[in-house]
């Protein structure tokens, strides 16, 4: 932590506290899907396990974010304003997931260029008028679209993963499949990742966000126990506590 | 320029503190070190501060920090609670307020909070805002610097809708074994139970804690 100084007042670049880790996202046939795990860690403690990091903002739209958390809550706060704005105008027209994106990159980018930045990479998802969008904006005020996204992490390990399992038309369930499958990788290869998720679906028929659910893992490794050497295995606590 | 002596740093709240939600309110316990450095300036400071009459915050960081913090959320209750009829404030109204001055402030402030209490509508909540600003609502919250030596503690102890009693003995509890491990956490162990009844404070002496070496 810097000791305030009144004479720097201007210099304000923060470093993140309480940070998110990955946020995936892919496009499918009919919709969009993003996922993340419910995890907000404190360097490496891993102190909130059940924090949302993706947001329904309007009735279109997705936005999940990575890095520190407080400037998310701010950002939700923003668009939240942004969404009673257009209720109160009503004019039967409302933000569409594209204006969304546009709106977070000026943001971000006018933040960073006050060498103030919000500290987050956020992926911007929707689904309006039969047309999908999936895009990034990150700290910098870079913004991109893709048809696959991932941040973190994940922008090393699951997007090579999602873009071979790609296809236009991927069913919800393929897609979904392929997030988790990301996140588990993510679960063994990120030491900031939690093996418990969250999966977030934009369609026509709207967003829906589900509640988080623990996400199975592989260890029966032979590296991790040779099979010429005796295993004691006891009941998980989850198996425990089934029973 | 004024220069501080060299030895001396600015008063911190080492601290371990602890808020619970139970079936008809909240819980909220702290320890009482106050130190400058490796000093305790004050063995039995008062970390849980009333922001309103049945709204209060647990305070760890810097001390003057928390302090300020302290006395601006409790301004701003008061005008709040008078312009709404004199009824009781809401405490995510309270959590708010905390977490807009830790939020716009977060350069210049070492501050973590956690805010809990009573009101009519919601019932007992507690709120943890961390370093950043961070807004957390939860069942439970612990903080400050002996909080690390008790997570896998409360993580194996802590249960949902306990009674007012078994709520307290947690509290108590998980106070003292981060107090015996924590250098910059001790002293007596300072709690409030806050229900529809108001606020009942009490006191665990530094001899009489349910865990010691």
């Amino acid at each position: 932590m810097q000791f305030y100084q009144p004479q720097d007042a201007r210099k304000h670049t923060t470093t993140p506290y309480v940070t998110g880790s990955s946020v995936v996202g892919i496009k499918f046939d009919g919709g969009v899907m993003l996922a993340s795990d419910t995890l907000a860690s404190y360097g490496s403690l891993a102190r909130y396990v059940d924090f949302q990091r993706i947001k329904k903002i309007g009735d279109y739209t997705l936005v999940g974010a990575s890095g520190e958390l407080s400037d998310f809550q701010y950002i939700e706060k923003i668009l939240s304003e942004l969404v009673v704005n257009d209720f109160c105008l009503d004019d039967g027209y409302t933000l569409t997931p594209k204006e969304i994106y546009s709106y977070l990159t000026r943001v971000l980018y006018n933040r960073r260029s006050k060498l103030d930045p919000l500290w987050n990479q956020l992926v911007v998802a929707g689904h309006r008028d039969g047309e999908a969008f999936l895009g990034v904006v990150d700290l910098y005020g870079s913004s991109w679209e893709d048809d696959t996204v991932a941040t973190g992490y994940g922008a090393y390990m699951a997007q090579p993963l999602l873009r071979k399992g790609y296809r236009p038309d991927l069913t919800a369930n393929e897609a979904k499949k392929l997030l988790e499958d990301c996140l588990r990788v993510l679960w063994y290869r990120d030491a900031r990742a939690l093996n418990k998720i969250q999966v977030a679906i934009v369609t026509n028929d709207g967003v829906n966000i589900s509640d988080s659910y623990h996400l199975d893992a592989f260890w029966d490794l032979d590296s991790a126990a040779p099979q010429t050497c005796l295993l004691y295995t006891s009941p998980s606590p989850r198996d425990r506590q089934k029973s | 320029m004024f220069h501080p002596a060299k030895d001396q740093q600015e008063h911190m709240l080492g601290t371990s503190i602890i808020a619970v939600r139970y079936a008809e309110g909240v819980v909220v316990g702290a320890d009482s070190r106050t130190t400058t450095g490796s000093y305790i300036a004050n063995r039995v400071s008062n970390k849980l501060t009333s922001l309103h009459d049945s709204i209060y915050c647990c305070r760890s960081g810097s001390a003057a920090d928390t302090q300020a913090i302290a006395d601006y959320v409790r301004y701003f209750l008061d005008m709040h609670s008078m312009e709404i009829g004199n009824d009781m404030p809401l405490v995510s109204t309270a959590a708010s307020l905390v977490r807009q001055l830790c939020y716009n402030n977060k350069e210049a402030l070492l501050a973590g909070m956690i805010v809990a209490g009573y009101d009519p509508v919601h019932g007992g909540q507690v709120y943890s805002i961390p370093l950043g600003g961070l807004l957390v609502p939860r069942p439970y919250a612990i903080g400050g610097s002996g909080s690390t030596y008790i997570f896998s503690f409360c993580d194996a102890n802590w249960q949902d809708d306990m009674t007012e009693d078994q709520a307290l003995k947690f509290v108590e509890r998980a106070l003292a074994h981060a107090m015996a491990r924590d250098g910059s956490s001790g002293g007596i162990i300072r709690t409030a139970v806050i229900n529809k009844d108001g606020v009942k404070r009490g006191l665990v002496l530094g001899d009489r804690l349910p865990f010691m070496f």
